[in-house]
C-alpha cells in the first residue's frame, strides 16, 4: 500500500493545568504554563500509526503550525511512531490568532503537495473547542469526511467510518482520499517510550512557511475580552418547606 | 469559667490557623472533618477538631508552630486512601490536609528523578511525564499521594521489579512537631546513591504521620518499556503456581508483576465479569523488555508453566486486549464485595519468604473455610505478599469477632514464617500490637526513643504505629 497519511497535531496547554484568564482579559496566561499535545491529536496520530502497523498505510506525516515549541509536539508525534515532521512556522500575532480557517488552508495545501491520501485529525482542540479544522480542510479539497471517528477501517479503496452521533452511532463508507477527525473512543494512545523518543531525534523535521503554501494566516476574527466563568455563589439553607417555597417565589422562579 | 476560657482559647487558635491560611484555609464544618477522619479501612471515623489546608511549606511550618505552641495533636492528609485507620484523629486535633500543595517541581529527565508536593496523586505525576518516557511505576490500588505513600512505605504490583517505597524515595522535606523544616537528605540533594551519614529519608518512609508531615518528595523515575507483554495461566495447585514464581523469578525472566489469585478470586471474577477463567489458582504475569526480547521471555516462562502443570498460556501485547486480560484482577476488590452485596471488605496484608507462600496459603485457606469466612485472595507472589479480601457484614458481631480472631491467627502464622504482618498497608491503628511481637521488645524501644526525640509532646498522628 503506498498511501501516506497526514496527521495534524496541536499544542495547547495540558489538560491538567487550572486555566487562569490574564489580568487584561485578553487571553489566558500561557507564559510557564505546562503544553502538551492535544489529546485528541493524540488519539488521531495513534490511529495513523496503526495503520501503518497493519501495513495499510506505507508513511505518517506529523504536522504542525505555531512557533519553535511546537516542534516538541512533533516530536511526541514522530516517538509514537510517526516517520516525519513538517512544522509550518506561525509566530507572534499570528499565532495568537492562528484558527481553523488557516490551519485548515494549510493542510489543505501540504495535501496536495505531499500527496497525501488520508488526513487524520483530532476532532476538536481542547483549548478552543472549534470541531472546524477536519470540516473545511475536506471541504476545502472537497474531499468526503468521517468526522467523531469512533472505529476507521480500510476497505479496498474506501474508508468505513463509525461515527459517535447524538443517537448514538453512524457507519459511512467514504472514499479515498478522506478527512477523518478522531473522537474519543477511537483508541488509547501510547506512551512515548524512551528509547522511542531516542530514535524520533534522527526523524526529519521540514520547515515551512505559510506564505511557501501560498496561504494568507491573517485573521478575520478579533478577540474582544476573555472572562473566567461566575464565580459559584455560596448556597442558602432554609428550615422548613415553607421558607424554600418563599425564597423560590422572590427569585421569580415559581 | 473554665468553659470560657478553653472556648476563647478554641477560637484564638482558630484566628491564628485563619491568619496563616486565610479563611478558606481552615475549617471547623462537620462534614468536612467527618470527611478527614476517615480513610478506606474499616475503622470508624474519628474526626478532628479543625482541618487545615496550608498552601506552601512556610505555612505547614507556622500552622505545626501554633499546634505545637497549644499541645494540639497534629494529623497529615494526603488523599485519605489509607487501609489501616491512619488519619483517625483519636485524641481529636488539627487534621493537616495537604491537598493544595499540588506542583510537580524539578523534573529532571536525564537525571531519571522528580520532587512533588503532597498533592501529587501517582496517577497524576504519570500523565504529567507522559511525554518524557518517563514513569513512576510503584502502583498501589488506590489513585494516592505520593506523599503519602511514602508515609506508608506503599507498594504496588511492579514491586517485583521496581521496588517499593523505601527503594524509590530519594529524599524528603518534613515539617516536625515543633515547626522545623527538615530535608532528610539535603535540600534539593538527589544523587542517585549516598553513604553520607544516618539514612533520614528511610526513617520517615513508613512512618505514618507520626514523626513529621512530608511536604515534598524526591522520586526515583525509571524508563517507559518499550514493551509490555500480559499473560494469564492457570494451575492445578497453589504449590505449582508458587513454584512457577520461583522459577521464573531464578530464570532472570525480565517479569514485573507476578499476581496471584485464588479459585474463590477466580469465581468472584468471573461473576463479576462475565468471564470464564478455569477456577483454580492462576497466575497473571506482566513482562516489560524490550520488544525484540518479549518473544523469548514468554517463551521461557511458557516452558516452566507448562513443567508445573500450567494451562496454556493466554498473552497479548497490545494496550487493549492486556487491558481486558488484567481486568479480572484490578477489579478483584470489587469483585470480591459483590460476593456479598451490602458487606463491608477489609484487607490483610502478611508477607513471608516466597518459599513459605504455598503452606501459609494452604493453612489460611483452611482456617477461612473451618470458620465459615469469605474471604477470595489476591497477591503479589512474587514478593510473597497476599491479600485476604475479607467480605464482612459489619452489622454481625459474630462474624466480626471470627474476623478479628483470624486475622490474628493470620499474622501470627505470618510472623511464625518469617515474615511480616503488613507487607504494604502500615501499621496504623489495628497492628501496633503487632508490631511489638514482629520486632521484638529491643527495635520498639529504638522506635520509641526516636519518637522521642523527633516528637517528645508526642503530637504527630498519636496512637498509630507504636
Amino acid at each position: 500500500m503506498s498511501a501516506r497519511v497526514l496527521v495534524g497535531v496541536k499544542r495547547v496547554i495540558d489538560y491538567a493545568v487550572k486555566i487562569r484568564v490574564k489580568p487584561d482579559r485578553t487571553g489566558v496566561v500561557t507564559d510557564g504554563v505546562k503544553h502538551s499535545m492535544n489529546p485528541f491529536c493524540e488519539i488521531a496520530v495513534e490511529e495513523a500509526v496503526k495503520l501503518k502497523e497493519k501495513k495499510l498505510v506505507k508513511e505518517v506525516v506529523a504536522v504542525s503550525c505555531g512557533p519553535q515549541q511546537v516542534q516538541e509536539t512533533i516530536r511526541t508525534a514522530l516517538a509514537m511512531g510517526a516517520d516525519r515532521g513538517i512544522h509550518v512556522e506561525v509566530s507572534g500575532k499570528d499565532y495568537e490568532t492562528l484558527g481553523p480557517l488557516q490551519v485548515s488552508k494549510i493542510l489543505a495545501a501540504l495535501a496536495k503537495k505531499e500527496q497525501a491520501d488520508l488526513i487524520i485529525l483530532g476532532k476538536q482542540a481542547i483549548d478552543d473547542d472549534c470541531n472546524q479544522t477536519g470540516q473545511m480542510t475536506a471541504a476545502l479539497l472537497d474531499w468526503p469526511q468521517g468526522t467523531f471517528a469512533s472505529e476507521v477501517n480500510i476497505e479496498a479503496d474506501k474508508l468505513k467510518v463509525v461515527r459517535e452521533i447524538d443517537g448514538g452511532l453512524e457507519t459511512i463508507k467514504i472514499n479515498l482520499p478522506a478527512v477523518v477527525t478522531a473522537d474519543l473512543r477511537l483508541n488509547t494512545p501510547r506512551y512515548a517510550t524512551l528509547p522511542n523518543i531516542m530514535k524520533a531525534k534522527k526523524k526529519k523535521i521540514a520547515n515551512v512557511k505559510p506564505a511557501d503554501l501560498g496561504v494568507d494566516v491573517s485573521s478575520r476574527l478579533e478577540v474582544l475580552k476573555v472572562d473566567e466563568p461566575p464565580q459559584r455563589q455560596a448556597g442558602v439553607k432554609v428550615e422548613t418547606v415553607h421558607d424554600l417555597v418563599g425564597k423560590l417565589k422572590e427569585a421569580g422562579r415559581i | 469559667t473554665g468553659d470560657q476560657r478553653h472556648a476563647g482559647k478554641h477560637s484564638r487558635v482558630i484566628s491564628a490557623f485563619r491568619s496563616v491560611s486565610g479563611d478558606e484555609g481552615v475549617s471547623v464544618g462537620s462534614a468536612v472533618r467527618e470527611q478527614h477522619g476517615r480513610d478506606e479501612s474499616v475503622h470508624i471515623c474519628r474526626p478532628p477538631d479543625v482541618v487545615v489546608f496550608p498552601r506552601s511549606v512556610e505555612e505547614v511550618s507556622a500552622l505545626a508552630k501554633i499546634c505545637h505552641h497549644h499541645q494540639l495533636p497534629m494529623i497529615p492528609f494526603g488523599t485519605g486512601t489509607g487501609l489501616e485507620g491512619g488519619v483517625g484523629a483519636l485524641k481529636g486535633g488539627v487534621c493537616f490536609s495537604l491537598r493544595k500543595m499540588e506542583q510537580v517541581l524539578d523534573l529532571h529527565q536525564e537525571d531519571f528523578d522528580v520532587t512533588v508536593e503532597p498533592g501529587v496523586t501517582r496517577k497524576g505525576l504519570n500523565s504529567y511525564l507522559r511525554d518524557t518516557g518517563l514513569w513512576f511505576p510503584v502502583d498501589p490500588g488506590a489513585d494516592a499521594s505520593l506523599c503519602g505513600m511514602a508515609a506508608t512505605s506503599a507498594s504496588g504490583t511492579n514491586a517485583v521489579r521496581y521496588g517499593t517505597m523505601r527503594e524509590n524515595v530519594l529524599n524528603l522535606e518534613v515539617v516536625l512537631a515543633d515547626g522545623t523544616v527538615l530535608h532528610t537528605a539535603g535540600k534539593g540533594r538527589r544523587p542517585r546513591k549516598t553513604s553520607a551519614g544516618y539514612n533520614l529519608t528511610n526513617l520517615f518512609v513508613g512512618s505514618e504521620g507520626t514523626l513529621g508531615i512530608i511536604t515534598k518528595a524526591t522520586l526515583r523515575l525509571y524508563g517507559i518499556p518499550e514493551s509490555m507483554v500480559s499473560a494469564v495461566c492457570s494451575f492445578p495447585s497453589v504449590q505449582s503456581a508458587v513454584d512457577s514464581t520461583v522459577q521464573i523469578l531464578q530464570a532472570g525472566v525480565s517479569i514485573a508483576r507476578i499476581e496471584f489469585l485464588d479459585d474463590v478470586m477466580i469465581n468472584a471474577c468471573n461473576r463479576f465479569n462475565n468471564l470464564s477463567y478455569a477456577v483454580t489458582p492462576t497466575l497473571f504475569l506482566e513482562f516489560h523488555g524490550s520488544s525484540k526480547s518479549m518473544q523469548e521471555q514468554v517463551s521461557i516462562t511458557e516452558e516452566i508453566t507448562r513443567d508445573n502443570g500450567g494451562s496454556d498460556f493466554a498473552w497479548a501485547e497490545d494496550e487493549e486486549t492486556r487491558g481486558r486480560l488484567w481486568k479480572a484482577r484490578h477489579d478483584a476488590w470489587y469483585a470480591a464485595l459483590a460476593l456479598r452485596p451490602g458487606c463491608k471488605a477489609y484487607s490483610t496484608d502478611v508477607c513471608v519468604p516466597i518459599s513459605r507462600l504455598p503452606q501459609i496459603i494452604v493453612e489460611t485457606k483452611e482456617d477461612l473455610i473451618r470458620n465459615n469466612i469469605t474471604g477470595p485472595i489476591a497477591g503479589h507472589v512474587g514478593d510473597g505478599n497476599f491479600h485476604c479480601l475479607i467480605v464482612l457484614d459489619p452489622n454481625d458481631p459474630d462474624e466480626v469477632q471470627r474476623v478479628h480472631s483470624f486475622t490474628e491467627r493470620l499474622a501470627r502464622r505470618a510472623l511464625a514464617m518469617d515474615g511480616t504482618c503488613t507487607g504494604e498497608h502500615g501499621i496504623g491503628l489495628g497492628k501496633r500490637a503487632l508490631l511489638r511481637e514482629e520486632v521484638g521488645p529491643s527495635a520498639i524501644e529504638v522506635m520509641l526513643g526516636l519518637k522521642a526525640s523527633l516528637d517528645p509532646k508526642n503530637l504527630m498522628n498519636p496512637g498509630k504505629v507504636l
